[in-house]
């Protein structure tokens, strides 16, 4: 897990700690996360994925651990701080978690709203072109009750990247899309990374969405890191859990 | 450092294009527009762009072309097109992904006239009144059904919602019956003094609580209290899919969730309005007693003369009607909510207000048949 000579890790997570009451979710994760890669966190189901993601964004608090971002402890900022910190990055929630009683369109525009003072004629062009990125030009005025699952995901991935996130986080951005929909939503990941040089990590644990991007992977289970590293060496490790899952979810 | 500068007809950009300089841009750039009349942009000295930057320099593309095109003259041989130049390596990949240039219009939904939201009021109003009808139709005859059949309802339900909508509205009736009792009879007793008619205390008080105040009090609590927890359970339901997972089970939602309510506020209604009656006869009492020198017995005497059995069971009976039409009311609020947590919301409060302007109205009715 230690650093490349040529990239300093963008994220540092430090011997984290997650409970649930005397239950321990997560036992210990330690991992650095580099810049300009695409790191997958997969694993079976309850292992600690999506718990893992949402102590490192603060969402839930670790029982104890560090997490850093550009080398600076986010658990320790205050509101206004860790505010600062989260307009460089955006999330994609599982079930998109967009607002219901706004459109798509408004939705979008939330960050932008809030987080800048450009002018109005601006932030429409980027919405627009936001949502074009996803394939939603033609939903703009929708409602949120108005689009099917997978059009509701790809409005929150437009409003996750309103800001240009530095980092991007996934909740499982796969779930509940048609395999064309899930590959197209993994293209637009890959052109983010290259061309906008963003460093993504994403809770999955679709084994072909794994294989498109993944440049990293952490796997989990039972609240443990068994391993971090490229897909090929994970599959060349001899863990025994690592080769169910890959050879489980084998067609 | 963010510079904006004209030289020969060309705005230069140097600096960082980005979503925190950008408003900087734009106001440098409009102080420069005022008193010239550029025909390129170069941003050669542009050595980051995001987003921001891309959709800031199609607008001032934009605003300056057409700018151009007002101030063209018919002999001008000139193109006129305002060009950009100085994309290099770090600005094209970035310019490429997110030019707006080439995404057609927005569609813009088309707002309506004013007659044409007049007939979609109407319209609407005549498809609320019958869904009303056909929710309130549902509910009556399941309920109906359901004192002979009680398949298709949760089991258990009935006692539940007895405690629920009953039990647990006790405190809140008597407190404010109390309160209601003793108001009418402090300001009804400085008058009744003056004239000696001391007695009278009795009569007005049991009149009117047992005509009006008691049944139309309690169901206005309930109306806020249960009323909106009906609405709102449904509604929740409906915006989470549980009610399509029943129908997707083969159970009818009317039968499952509101049957059971509408069987316990049949019966737990008159016990309500019957306490409350009781409780406000004990706060105007403590009035008669403390203030105007009653007895005891000749309050209660009183106030069993004057109560007739046809009060007894108007009062019941427009009880029931209110809890009936509480239910309904609730029930079709949440089966027809809209969107999400907002949507719940709305129909919880539509739920009570609406309740409470129906009892209103409903009692008045009944006064003037029943005068």
């Amino acid at each position: 897990m230690a650093a490349t000579k040529e990239k300093t890790p963008v994220i540092k997570v430090k011997d984290l700690v997650a409970k649930y009451g005397d239950k321990i979710i997560l036992d210990g994760i330690t991992v650095n996360i580099l810049p300009n890669e695409v790191t997958v966190i997969l694993g079976g189901s309850g292992c600690g994925k999506t718990t893992l993601l949402k102590n490192i964004l603060r969402l839930y608090e670790p029982f104890s651990g560090n997490v850093e971002f550009w080398d600076e402890d986010i658990l320790g900022m205050t509101e206004d701080q860790y505010g600062t910190v989260l307009k460089k990055v955006g999330m994609l929630f599982q079930n998109g978690a967009l607002l219901n009683s706004i459109s798509i369109y408004e939705n979008v525009s939330i960050p932008l709203e809030q987080h800048t003072e450009i002018s109005r004629e601006v932030i429409d062009r980027i919405i627009r072109v936001k949502l074009n990125l996803v394939k939603l030009s033609h939903a703009i005025y929708l409602f949120p009750s108005e689009l099917s699952g997978g059009m509701k995901k790809r409005a929150a991935l437009a409003r996750a990247l309103a800001l240009d996130p530095q980092i991007l986080f996934c909740d499982e951005p796969s779930a509940g899309l048609d395999p064309l929909t899930s590959a197209a939503l993994d293209e637009l990941l890959l052109d983010l990374k290259n061309q906008l040089n963003m460093t993504i990590v994403i809770v999955t644990h679709e084994l072909a969405s794994i294989h498109r991007i993944a440049d990293k992977i952490i796997f989990l289970d039972a609240g443990k890191m068994l391993f971090y590293g490229t897909l090929e060496d994970a599959k060349k490790a001899g863990i025994a859990q690592i080769d169910t899952f890959f050879k489980v979810g084998q067609f | 450092m963010q510079e904006v500068r004209i030289q020969d007809d060309t705005i230069f950009l140097v600096g960082e294009l980005v979503f925190s300089f950008v408003p900087i841009f734009q106001e440098k750039t409009a102080k420069l527009l005022k008193h010239t009349s550029p025909i390129m942009l170069d941003i050669s000295g542009i050595s980051r762009i995001d987003s921001a930057g891309v959709a800031y320099l199609e607008e001032l593309q934009i605003s300056i072309q057409s700018r151009i095109k007002d101030k063209r003259k018919p002999s001008d041989k000139s193109s006129g097109i305002f060009l950009l130049r100085g994309i290099n390596d770090a600005t094209r990949p970035v310019i490429e992904t997110f030019s707006s240039l080439k995404l057609p219009p927005a569609q813009i939904p088309p707002s309506q006239t004013f007659f044409e939201s007049i007939g979609s009021s109407v319209f609407d109003g005549f498809n609320a009144l019958k869904d009303g009808l056909v929710i309130a139709a549902d509910v009556f005859f399941w309920s109906l059904y359901g004192i002979w059949n009680r398949s298709g309802q949760r089991k258990g339900s009935f006692v539940q919602q007895g405690v629920a909508l009953g039990v647990q509205a006790l405190p809140i009736v008597a407190l404010l019956s109390f309160i209601i009792g003793f108001i009418l009879s402090l300001q009804s007793a400085v008058q009744l003094r003056n004239f000696g008619a001391n007695i009278f205390i009795a009569d007005l008080l049991a009149v009117t609580m047992v005509r009006e105040m008691g049944p139309m009090l309690t169901a206005i609590i309930v109306a806020g209290r249960s009323g909106s927890a009906i609405a709102s359970e449904i509604a929740t339901m409906q915006v989470t899919e549980e009610i399509d997972a029943l129908k997707m089970m083969a159970i009818n939602p009317v039968r499952y969730v509101v049957v059971p309510k509408f069987h316990a506020i049949t019966i737990v209604m008159p016990i309500l309005v019957a306490f409350s009656i009781l409780v406000g006869e004990i706060g105007g009492l403590i009035i008669a007693m403390g203030y105007l020198d009653l007895s005891l017995e000749s309050f209660v005497s009183r106030t069993i003369e004057i109560i007739t059995f046809k009060d007894l069971v108007v009062s019941m009976g427009k009880s029931i009607w209110f809890a009936w039409v509480i239910v309904v009311i609730g029930s079709y609020f949440g089966f027809q909510v809209k969107g999400g947590a907002e949507g719940v919301g709305k129909a919880t409060t539509a739920s009570v207000v609406a309740s409470i302007f129906a009892v209103i109205m409903f009692d008045a009715m009944f006064s003037l048949l029943y005068l």
